[in-house]
């Protein structure tokens, strides 16, 4: 049996306070945000005050309805909606992609001893030490010859290369934390590797793959120099390209870049939200103890 | 069946029309015109169909310069002159018929500033330069000279700042340097940056700081917001600052002042944004006739009623409705007294050590004359010519020969093996996808990217020098050990960077991690949820805000520093302070992602191992140092091992807070690598050495943490 007994009440008293003064830190700055993304200007907010002195939804609305405010008539194209989309599905595909990658390496990687296993190890790790700058145009090459340039797909493959390495060093991790008897156990009652797998590993590491799933989808989520490069559509572009177009060379429309960095930072609140749950149920709630 | 076959075919081929594609990094009304303006011209030529792309202009450049040479690239694209050296040396757009500009009919910093060596490249559409905004409400008569401005700062009140501009700026600096009769080339294109007239500017601009005219620590954005709360007389900024100025905010334009010691006018730079051809357009007639188009009278008419562009088409402005608007004579006074930036190649590699220079003038820490002696030496190091060319045999005799050492060696351990190999079929089906993918997307570029590493680029040609940009880095050849440019003060730093961030963020993620696993806890989920809170936000905005909060006069550090009684800090005049404004910024980024693997980690250890050590009276820390960490190691040692990668190449953060400042003192290696390649006169080869080294140290600390750590995990 867990020990569910709360503690004394000053120790609770003493964590909550401590919890809330640090929610107080992360949220602090984030009050910036929400000021210059509710007041109809498009200046950079330095006021020592982050409350906001007036409220207004226009930064949102002509964010996504892509409406020109300083006309009467309602010229928006809801373009703005098409990119959102875009994003989610790059996101979720990368997830898709990343997962299957790295699952399967990780397994590999975690349960069997083979010729080449640690050099493998070693070079997840040495391609997160290739620094960006030199790659750049290598790529753009490299997608351009694959004819991958101009497609979700092709970005997808991008992103998930660079998140296969984090997500798979972190479920190899996991996976040598789960007992290899009840793998064993399996494999008597007659269950094949694949099996043994993806109905006895992959449903024990839910934590972990909780977190290499908000990974792999925050790596592509957020991206900007790629996509940018990449996609030659406006009706194709993700989320960051479209926040990133509101950043001039001498000025930055920080309203809408502001209102696009709330809305961009929703669904990743949300998908936290429902995931967290598997971060906090893992091995002990499952069925190591029976 | 057939004739109807070639019918079909015949009139796809009459009615499929000449496809040019556009590219440009318009907004908002400026873009909606140019959009017109093009569906216009698409459905008055039916022989023509265009594309439109607008590009985020972060990535303009850059996609530019991928794009065109692929064939990917537009037909005809929109961008500022200065880029118009680098791109004809590297061949990315054609020259146009000069008689095209003439007959235009622009003024002649216009024109002048689309040539390159006696060769006309782009056709101007609109210019754009720095102008005096003033306050109405605040100041009646503008300065017409400066020692007008030294004067208002008598009369002003005390908590108006009389001229709020982004002074410690290279581009902002300008108008000052030409003033005082300045400037950084001469007619042979030698820099000229010590001369007397140049210090001069310098010290002027120290002078109006110690006269209280400026506010601390000056930018852009400060400048904004005291302009738009009525706290500050007067900004110098360009046309761009119009659509930020608040409302009811009574303002004016006017020309910038004459420098008075001189009685030369303040000349602000002109950006001259044509429209270019690119040189792989299959169709440059067609392209070029739509560039002249976009500059015809009509239609730079349109555009500067429709988009308050400045024209710089001479007969453009007989039209009383331009030549009468306040706002747009303004700007085209100011262009008739400016000077074109400079187009040449170079160029880009005089704004680092002259922003270097206004700013240790501006602190105090040197005088004009000092600081651009050590300006004009610096750039000579980043202009100076590529190292002789090499004889590249010994080297591909030593690649192929190590190549064949590897096979062999690989060959050997493979017929070792081979049994083994055989039975792990299994496994390598589990590795194949993933190895495959990363060969691919990031071993293969950066191998290529890495061979670059070889060559010297200098304008716009690569010679092979071997290893001589490694050798100039190792040895240290440019700079003493000690200057801040230097390679192992870089190196330094960035290992003090790695450090400093990941034991903050694995500390302090970790420790909420272990606070909101334990079951009692309420509103664990709120709590979760709201942690993550800066991994969620894009960081380009909350890296700025956090800037903002450092500024030493107006932050809200500052502020809290004073509501308890201390003094406040000048966050980024030293290398402490602005070193710690990063490691604060990016450990407020970071340690969510650490608390989310954390917790995740957490749950790979049996609770009741920990419960039975709290039941045998071991004391909460004991459990945790004794039972919870040497459980959680392996499951969060990944994340701390490319945690400490990511850091160590993590310069976002760096870039947006200090800058580099004081003196590029908080650079880290990588961001030293970007400036080489794109802002020290493009240094391609010696970046690409920047990144190699870069990825050796990373190896090398990762071999070294194995031994530490006394665990094999590489």
């Amino acid at each position: 049996m867990r020990t569910t007994n709360a503690p004394s009440l000053s120790k609770q008293i003493l964590w909550h306070a401590v919890l809330m003064l640090t929610c107080l830190a992360v949220l602090y700055p984030t009050l910036w945000v929400i000021k210059m993304a509710v007041t109809p200007s498009q200046a950079f907010t330095m006021s020592p005050n982050p409350w906001p002195t007036s409220v207004s939804i226009e930064n949102f609305w002509v964010l996504i309805s892509g409406d020109d405010p300083s006309t009467d008539v309602f010229d928006g194209d809801w373009q703005f909606l098409r990119q959102f989309w875009n994003s989610a599905f790059i996101a979720f595909l990368t997830t898709i992609v990343g997962m299957t990658f790295s699952t399967t390496a990780a397994y590999g990687m975690s349960r069997f001893r083979f010729p080449g296993k640690d050099a493998g190890m070693s070079f997840f790790l040495l391609t997160q030490m290739f620094p960006g700058v030199v790659m750049a145009i290598p790529l753009y090459i490299l997608m351009d010859t694959l004819g991958l340039l101009n497609s979700a797909f092709g970005l997808a493959l991008a992103y998930s290369s660079t998140a296969v390495p984090f997500c798979t060093w972190n479920l190899k991790g996991y996976f040598d934390t789960i007992p290899q008897d009840l793998e064993d156990a399996a494999r008597i009652d007659g269950a094949s590797q694949w099996v043994i797998f993806t109905q006895i590993v992959l449903p024990l590491s839910k934590p972990a793959l909780a977190v290499t799933a908000l990974f792999s989808f925050m790596t592509a989520w957020n991206e900007f120099i790629l996509a940018a490069t990449f996609l030659s559509d406006a009706e194709a572009y993700t989320l960051p390209v479209v926040l990133q177009s509101y950043i001039g060379d001498f000025e930055t429309q920080w309203g809408l870049f502001a209102a696009g960095a709330i809305v961009a930072s929703t669904p990743v609140m949300i998908l936290f939200f429902i995931l967290q749950k598997n971060l906090v149920e893992g091995l002990t709630a499952g069925s190591v103890k029976g | 069946m057939l004739p109807l076959f070639i019918f079909w075919m015949g009139s796809a081929q009459a009615e499929s029309p000449t496809v040019l594609k556009v590219w440009h990094a318009y907004r908002d009304a400026e873009a909606d015109v140019l959009e017109t303006i093009l569906k216009e011209y698409d459905n008055s030529h039916p022989e023509i169909a265009i594309e439109v792309l607008p590009v985020a202009y972060d990535a303009y450049g850059n996609k530019l310069e991928s794009a065109i040479p692929r064939n990917n690239g537009p037909d005809v694209f929109i961008y500022a002159h200065e880029k118009i050296g680098a791109w004809v040396e590297s061949g990315l757009i054609a020259s146009i018929d000069p008689s095209t500009n003439e007959t235009l009919g622009f003024f002649d910093v216009a024109s002048e500033a689309v040539q390159f060596n006696a060769k006309t490249y782009a056709v101007p559409l609109a210019v754009k330069s720095l102008v005096l905004y003033t306050n109405d409400g605040l100041i009646s008569t503008p300065p017409k000279e400066t020692d007008d401005l030294f004067a208002l700062g008598e009369t002003l009140p005390e908590d108006v700042v009389p001229l709020a501009y982004a002074a410690t700026d290279a581009y902002f600096h300008m108008p000052w340097l030409f003033g005082f009769g300045g400037g950084f080339f001469d007619d042979n294109g030698n820099s000229t940056f010590d001369v007397e007239a140049n210090a001069k500017s310098l010290d002027f601009m120290k002078r109006m700081d110690d006269a209280d005219l400026l506010p601390k620590q000056p930018d852009a954005a400060l400048a904004t917001h005291l302009f738009n709360t009525n706290q500050a007389a007067m900004t110098i900024s360009g046309p761009w600052f119009l659509s930020s100025i608040a409302d009811g905010v009574e303002y004016s334009i006017h020309p910038l002042p004459i420098v008075s010691d001189t009685q030369l006018p303040a000349k602000p730079l002109l950006t001259v944004e044509a429209a270019f051809v690119s040189a792989f357009s299959q169709h440059p007639e067609a392209a070029e006739y739509l560039a002249r188009h976009l500059a015809s009278l009509e239609i730079a008419t349109t555009r500067a009623l429709e988009a308050a562009q400045v024209v710089p088409n001479k007969s453009a402005w007989e039209n009383p409705a331009l030549n009468s608007d306040p706002i747009l004579s303004a700007f085209k006074a100011q262009m008739l007294n400016s000077v074109p930036t400079p187009n040449i190649p170079t160029m880009t590699a005089v704004w680092e050590p002259l922003a270097r220079a206004i700013r240790r003038v501006h602190r105090g820490a040197m005088t004009g004359t000092q600081a651009l002696e050590q300006a004009a030496v610096e750039y000579s190091i980043y202009t100076k010519p590529a190292p002789k060319e090499a004889n590249p045999t010994p080297y591909i005799v030593v690649a192929l020969a190590g190549l064949l050492a590897g096979l062999w060696w690989f060959w050997r351990m493979f017929t070792r093996v081979k049994e083994e190999v055989w039975k792990s079929k299994t496994a390598y089906l589990y590795v194949a996808p993933a190895a495959l993918a990363m060969t691919l997307l990031t071993a293969l570029p950066f191998l290529v990217g890495a061979l670059v590493s070889l060559f010297a680029h200098h304008q716009g040609e690569f010679t092979f020098v071997g290893l001589a940009n490694f050798l100039d880095i190792i040895l240290a050849r440019d700079w003493p050990l000690t200057s801040s440019l230097s390679f192992y003060f870089t190196l330094i730093v960035t290992v003090g960077w790695t450090i400093g961030n990941l034991s903050l963020h694995v500390g302090i993620g970790l420790a909420l991690a272990l606070m909101l696993r334990e079951p009692w806890l309420r509103f664990k989920g709120i709590y979760r949820v709201l942690l993550i809170v800066p991994w969620a936000i894009p960081n380009y905005i909350t890296a700025l805000i956090w800037k903002g909060m450092f500024h030493q006069q107006f932050g809200a550090i500052n502020g809290l520093l004073t509501s308890l009684g201390l003094e406040p800090v000048s966050w980024f005049a030293q290398f402490s302070t602005s070193f710690a404004a990063n490691l604060i910024t990016n450990t407020w980024l970071g340690f969510p992602f650490m608390m989310v693997v954390s917790l995740g980690a957490l749950q790979s250890i049996p609770r009741d191992l920990e419960d039975a050590a709290s039941v045998d009276g071991a004391s909460g820390f004991q459990r945790f140092w004794h039972i919870t960490l040497p459980l959680l190691k392996p499951a969060l040692l990944p994340a701390v091992v490319l945690g400490s990668v990511w850091t160590f190449n993590m310069f976002n953060v760096i870039y947006l807070v200090s800058a580099g400042e004081p003196d590029s003192s908080t650079d880290i290696l990588i961001s030293d690598a970007y400036r080489w390649a794109f802002s020290r006169g493009n240094r391609y080869g010696y970046a690409s050495a920047y990144a190699v080294l870069i990825f050796f140290i990373l190896y090398g600390y990762s071999k070294l943490g194995n031994k530490i750590a006394g665990r094999k995990t590489i």
